[in-house]
């Protein structure tokens, strides 16, 4: 692709090569260690499920029970005691639920559980790899009809069967993607919750259950609109790498799933997150799963002017976190924001900037462009125009994934007129401007051309002083979205754990085999 | 004096709809779609647009008029602030009557998760050019940020010595907001701090009216700024003097 905008290779290069080495120590401590949350979610590929009577999920129970063995990694137990029982991973997920307690039993010869341990993984590996092909088979099949951008919608109704209600509705009228927003808080739990579920806040628990129900009836609504209708959820949180195995199980298309997000904006302690980040990404990229990472939230608590270049900054650095974890460009979904003022003189030319910016830099990636909510008022007609201008800087610059503004952004969770209202004004704006980005050219040395370049040169001046302070410290010091964390702060650092000498973790050993991660 | 909606004439009552009926479009929806609207008191109703959302739901727009009419005079309401002072105004104010930077505490509490509304109001920049509270010169303000439980932000008031306190809540769905705010308003009762500071609610959905309802000292919905808030904070302390 011919750069519009006379970004400077060597600049995007040097720029790259930071992310690199800030991420490198990083890396070594990702390596160094495990969390409860990537063990959970390791007993969960490997068959655990299911809950105590007062809602304890089975992995949780193990975690707790099993207390330091944890050290050496918690495969080894939960085959152990499938191998001493000779029951089925459904057989001993019920009993376990009951009380049943299986840190008692010694360990059989290593060799067998071993072979126990193969035998698991080659099931998940058959499941994900249906799942795969499946979903490929299907874009394959209905490859006509796919629109560029993708359009991205939102439900959030609290009850799992309203949202199946209105992500089909949405279907009909022209999504190709729905997220499931998730009740708020859950983000928060160190435990994922079990069974469909009808009450949430702001949104619905994201549960293994409800992945399948949602899963299901986008299934269906593809068959009947020859398209295939994506399922997003929200791989963040305490459970971030649980979710990526269960969305892994039930086939969701695109994961939420930001390398520092929920160090900054949820208060999670940071070792914690990029253990976890890492683990769920190399399962994400096994499940050929999209993720899209959260840099709109630095524009939302600061100013989109101002603070372009953290953007950038931060979707280097999720790049080299994603390819560290054997992630291939192509599922690196990474974001940015429509959220400039829109008081602004000219503020639409920076933001149609910054879009044209990230496509140049980030090529093969299938960039999710986040649309205006800080400065939507209640006032639903003007938002409704801001939303047109986004529309189009959207298909001006060829962004991949498409999340609709709402004309009720600031008011309500959507009524169901709104997303139509939406889609139909993105596929208005979309269509008569089809080929726009192909036919318009920006002038050398013009407003667009030096606002990129600006942000370039901001970008790299930052992340190499972020370099300098290593990523822990430039955390640590408010660096990053003026948020200070500090190293041994926010919540989950007791989940993290050292590796002990024998740690064993088929499930990892499988999936860095698959993917050949860093 | 009695008034009713204005279209493009005094007192015709026009005015404009959308909604949604879980009903397949067709020309029975749009027929169903303009007895409700008449079934809602209005007069005259035309549907001007429907559009198929799904199989089971339509979309429609509808104009219609109103006899209905509203005597203006007889409306009660008090807005928290009915004048702003500026940044300085305020600062010179508290420097005045009290001598002492006034300490606020802010909050997004319970489980809501959104910072933006608290950001707005007291991060140093501010929003749409007014500054927040941390600019200002006579405010010692501390923002604890959201998902903060309301224990969490009683003691660290109290720690602090604040003279107001200020919570954010952005979601609403299922009034989880009133139950939280509720909860509050108990705890400082509870923990007999209720007349020695201010509280404050502030949100997209936040009314002065439902705040003081609520038992709060002021509510500031949407279009709000700092500016309102250190006004009503800096006079309402001298007041209570």
């Amino acid at each position: 692709m011919k750069s519009k905008l006379g970004l400077s290779k060597t600049k995007i290069a040097a720029a790259r090569k930071s992310a690199e080495k800030i991420t490198a120590p990083v890396q070594k401590f990702i390596g160094d260690h495990s969390t409860v949350a990537v063990e959970r979610a390791t007993l969960r590929l490997l068959g655990a499920d299911m809950t105590s009577p007062d809602g304890v999920p089975v992995p949780n129970m193990l975690v707790d029970a099993l207390k330091d063995r944890i050290q050496s990694g918690l495969s080894r137990y939960y085959i152990n005691a499938l191998l001493k029982t000779a029951k089925t991973p459904q057989e001993l997920n019920e009993a376990i639920g009951k009380g049943f307690d299986i840190t008692s039993f010694g360990l059989v010869d290593a060799h067998h559980i071993e072979q126990k341990g193969r035998e698991l993984v080659d099931a998940f590996d058959r499941l994900v790899s249906k799942n795969v092909q499946h979903r490929r088979a299907k874009l394959e099949e209905f490859s006509s009809a796919v629109k560029s951008p993708l359009l991205y919608v939102i439900v959030a109704t609290g009850n799992i069967y309203e949202d199946v209600k209105q992500a089909q509705a949405a279907a009909v009228e022209g999504a190709d993607i729905v997220a499931v927003i998730r009740t708020t808080a859950q983000s928060l739990l160190d435990y994922v919750p079990y069974g469909a579920t009808t009450e949430g806040f702001g949104g619905t628990y994201a549960t293994q259950e409800n992945f399948r129900i949602m899963r299901a009836a986008l299934d269906e609504v593809s068959q009947k609109q020859k398209r295939y209708i994506r399922l997003v959820n929200y791989c963040s949180g305490l459970c971030m790498p649980e979710i990526a195995a269960m969305g892994a199980m039930e086939r969701l298309d695109v994961m939420l799933n930001d390398s520092m997000y929920g160090i900054l904006f949820r208060d999670i302690n940071m070792y914690r997150t990029f253990v976890d980040q890492n683990f769920s990404r190399m399962i994400n990229a096994r499940a050929e799963i999209i993720i899209n990472t959260g840099e709109d939230n630095y524009l939302t608590t600061s100013d989109a002017v101002e603070k372009a270049h953290t953007v950038l900054a931060s979707q280097f650095i999720n790049e080299r976190f994603a390819f560290r974890a054997g992630m291939p460009s192509g599922l690196m979904g990474l974001g940015h924001a429509f959220e400039m003022d829109p008081e602004i003189k000219n503020g639409f030319l920076l933001e149609l900037s910054q879009a044209q910016m990230a496509r140049e830099i980030f090529p093969d990636a299938p960039l999710k462009y986040m649309p205006p909510t800080k400065f939507m008022t209640g006032n639903v007609f003007k938002g409704y125009a801001m939303n047109a201008m986004f529309n189009f800087a959207s298909k001006a610059t060829g962004q991949s994934i498409h999340l609709l503004g709402m004309l009720t952004e600031a008011i309500h969770t959507p009524h169901i007129a709104d997303r139509f209202l939406a889609i139909q004004n993105a596929m208005y704006v979309m269509n008569s401007m089809a080929d726009f980005q192909s036919e318009v050219e920006f002038k050398k040395g013009g407003i667009i051309q030096k606002r990129a370049q600006q942000v370039l040169d901001e970008t790299a001046a930052f992340l190499s002083e972020v370099q300098k302070a290593g990523l822990f410290d430039a955390i640590e010091r408010g660096m990053f979205a003026d948020v200070k964390r500090p190293k041994d702060g926010g919540k989950g650092l007791a989940g993290v754990f050292e590796k002990g000498p024998d740690y064993w973790n088929p499930v990892e050993d499988y999936l860095k085999k698959s993917l050949k991660a860093a | 004096m009695n008034i009713k909606p204005y279209g493009d004439t005094l007192n015709d009552g026009a005015m404009q709809l959308s909604f949604t009926l879980p009903v397949k479009a067709c020309g029975r929806a749009a027929e169903a779609a303009r007895l409700y609207v008449l079934k809602l008191g209005f007069k005259d109703c035309s549907v001007v647009y429907q559009e198929a959302l799904s199989d089971d739901f339509t979309f429609f727009v509808a104009y219609a008029k109103s006899d209905v009419s509203l005597d203006y005079s007889k409306v009660e309401y008090a807005e928290a602030v009915s004048d702003t002072m500026t940044m300085n105004e305020t600062d010179e104010f508290i420097s005045r009557h009290f001598g002492r930077k006034l300490v606020v505490v802010g909050a997004c509490t319970g489980s809501d998760a959104h910072t933006v509304g608290i950001d707005a109001i007291m991060n140093m920049k501010g929003y749409n050019h007014h500054f927040g509270l941390e600019r200002y010169q006579m405010l010692e303000a501390h923002n604890l940020g959201a998902q903060v439980p309301n224990e969490k932000l009683i003691e660290y008031a109290r720690k602090v010595k604040a003279d107001a306190i200020l919570v954010s809540q952005v979601v609403t769905q299922k009034d989880v907001h009133i139950h939280n705010l509720t909860q509050l308003i108990e705890l400082l009762e509870a923990e007999k701090l209720r007349g020695k500071m201010l509280a404050i609610v502030g949100g997209p959905r936040i009314s002065n009216k439902l705040a003081v309802e609520l038992g709060f000292n002021a509510g500031f919905g949407a279009g709000s700024y700092a500016d309102h808030v250190a006004t009503f904070i800096a006079r309402k302390l001298a007041e209570k003097k």
